[in-house]
């Protein structure tokens, strides 16, 4: 029991909450979507095989861009600037930390993780575990201030999957081909510009650092259609996770043999 | 098309108090506040409330219904089962004065530490001109009817009455940022906002939006864009290279 309900004045009232609706049930499925995601995610990114389909050029995007000595042949869309790495390195090291950040600062993960991972509150009017409360004040927390520069970079990597996604329009004999793992790909990449884009500090850059959007008049469109777009960040957000988990396992399957590739063309 | 419903009203002052069950009529229409002013008719006559308008514009019937901050009178009794036990609370963020009435002078204390609006030096009340575009942000923030649910509902100073001090609430950085976006408005205030307001103390988790009565987008049309102007201002050395190579003030444009 915190003794913030219970300061010195307030209504004398001894139990933690008087929520009678399941209040626990949000971030008990945040909990468990996340920690879905984190496992898989980490496995698949130190398992080290089933990321490439030779055949059709499918890239997984946990291992983009591959650009050690480590990755197969023709998964290396960008060259190999480094030699072999050790099996405790992902090969795609270059952008998961990246991508990384970008989600741990995002202000929606923010919000879902202080609530669900560190009950700070676990709910609307559900007293928080902890006796003191820094907010972002301090050192680590103070460090989400740096969301603008992941966002950067997840811009970029965003160019990147967009061009492992184009480059799996790709046939056994050379030329175009497409099926089912390239509306995959492609429907990942979309939902991840949508996130990447509908991000606040997006918003932010776009256009809502301005006093007078009168001044300028095509940043304040820009800022209304990321502002159309930022509405539905919880939304992306969770989707993003979802696409990419398919994604990735779906090039792990064909790539193992375990299914073949739907081919349209 | 009445029927008895199951009451718990906390009676009480600041020295000690208890949840009190009350069995009490309720008729079809009726909202949380007619059967809070039946119950000083028939069986309570001491009972305080604070009310006025009855329309959710006012901001004074602010309480906790079933542990969620409310408007006594836009809260429906047909939101709740028939069978169901209505738990009806102070707010519990700032002190009480008796049963249902709390003391909010915190807020009144944090408003006045807020830097009014500041208008160009040379121009006269009657002189201002702005266009819609760039004063409709700010326009959202005052739908405010200042019934303090969000401040109540802030865990900030909710759960740490020693914040109180240091943090001024989804309220008051609502207002810093209506400020810091209005057109005429020559103050820069991402300054104040983290440093005298607290800015820093908000982890965004949307509680205040939440509980906010006229839907205002609290975090993500406040308080959001206040942090990124704070971090454009305080946590972003590109910004500060360029407005040194540039020149450029760092007053905004």
């Amino acid at each position: 029991m915190t003794v913030g309900i219970n300061a010195p004045g307030r209504a004398r009232i001894s139990v933690r909450n008087l929520r009678t609706d399941r209040w626990w049930l949000p971030p008990l499925l945040t909990n468990l979507g996340l920690a879905t995601f984190v496992i898989y995610a980490t496995v698949r990114s130190f398992m080290g095989q089933w990321y490439w389909v030779n055949d059709y050029h499918y890239l997984t995007p946990f291992y983009s861009p591959c650009i050690s000595e480590s990755c197969v042949p023709g998964s290396s869309h960008f060259g190999q600037w480094i030699g072999e790495l050790p099996g405790w390195i992902p090969m795609g090291f270059l952008a998961l930390p990246f991508l990384l950040g970008f989600r741990l600062t995002c202000y929606y993960y923010r919000k879902a993780y202080y609530r669900s991972v560190w009950q700070s509150p676990v709910a609307c009017a559900v007293a928080e575990p902890r006796v003191k409360y820094s907010g972002e004040t301090k050192f680590p927390l103070i460090l989400q201030n740096l969301h603008r520069y992941f966002f950067y970079v997840a811009g970029l990597v965003a160019v990147i999957n967009t061009y492992d996604a184009i480059v799996a329009f790709h046939s056994p004999d050379g030329g175009f081909g497409m099926g089912l793992g390239n509306v995959i790909l492609l429907v990942n990449v979309i939902m991840l510009w949508g996130y990447t884009l509908s991000c606040h500090s997006c918003r932010h850059i776009a256009g809502g650092r301005l006093k007078h959007f009168s001044a300028h008049p095509l940043r304040y469109k820009l800022w209304t259609l990321v502002s159309k777009l930022n509405v539905r960040h919880m939304q992306l957000a969770w989707i993003t996770l979802g696409t990419l988990v398919l994604t990735d396992l779906y090039v792990m399957l064909v790539a193992s043999g375990a299914i073949s590739d739907l081919r349209f063309v | 098309m009445g029927y008895k419903a199951q009451f718990r009203v906390w009676r009480g002052d600041d020295e000690s108090g208890e949840l009190r069950d009350y069995v009490i009529e309720v008729n079809e229409g009726e909202v949380v506040l007619d059967i809070i002013h039946r119950l000083q008719a028939t069986q309570a006559p001491d009972l305080a409330v604070r009310w006025n308008c009855k329309a959710g514009k006012c901001g004074s019937c602010s309480a906790e219904i079933n542990g969620k901050p409310r408007l006594l009178c836009m809260t429906r009794m047909s939101t709740f089962d028939e069978d169901e036990l209505i738990t009806v609370t102070p707010m519990r963020t700032f002190p009480v004065i008796r049963d249902l009435v709390t003391d909010v002078s915190y807020n009144y204390t944090k408003a006045r530490e807020v830097q009014s609006f500041t208008p160009p030096p040379d121009l006269k009340p009657g002189e201002y001109r702005m266009q819609q575009v760039d004063v409709e942000r700010s326009q959202e923030f005052r739908k405010c009817i200042e019934c303090f649910l969000c401040q109540n509902t802030c865990h900030v100073i909710r759960d740490h009455e020693e914040n109180k001090e240091a943090f001024s609430g989804p309220r008051f950085l609502m207002r810093v940022a209506e400020l810091e976006m209005h057109p005429l408005d020559t103050a820069d205030r991402r300054d104040t906002a983290q440093d005298e307001h607290g800015l820093g103390y908000c982890n965004i988790t949307k509680c205040c939006t939440d509980v906010c009565p006229e839907h205002i987008k609290i975090t993500d049309n406040a308080l959001i864009p206040m942090k990124e102007r704070v971090a454009g201002r305080r946590y972003d050395p590109v910004v500060w290279l360029g407005n040194k190579l540039f020149r450029r003030s760092s007053k905004k444009s």
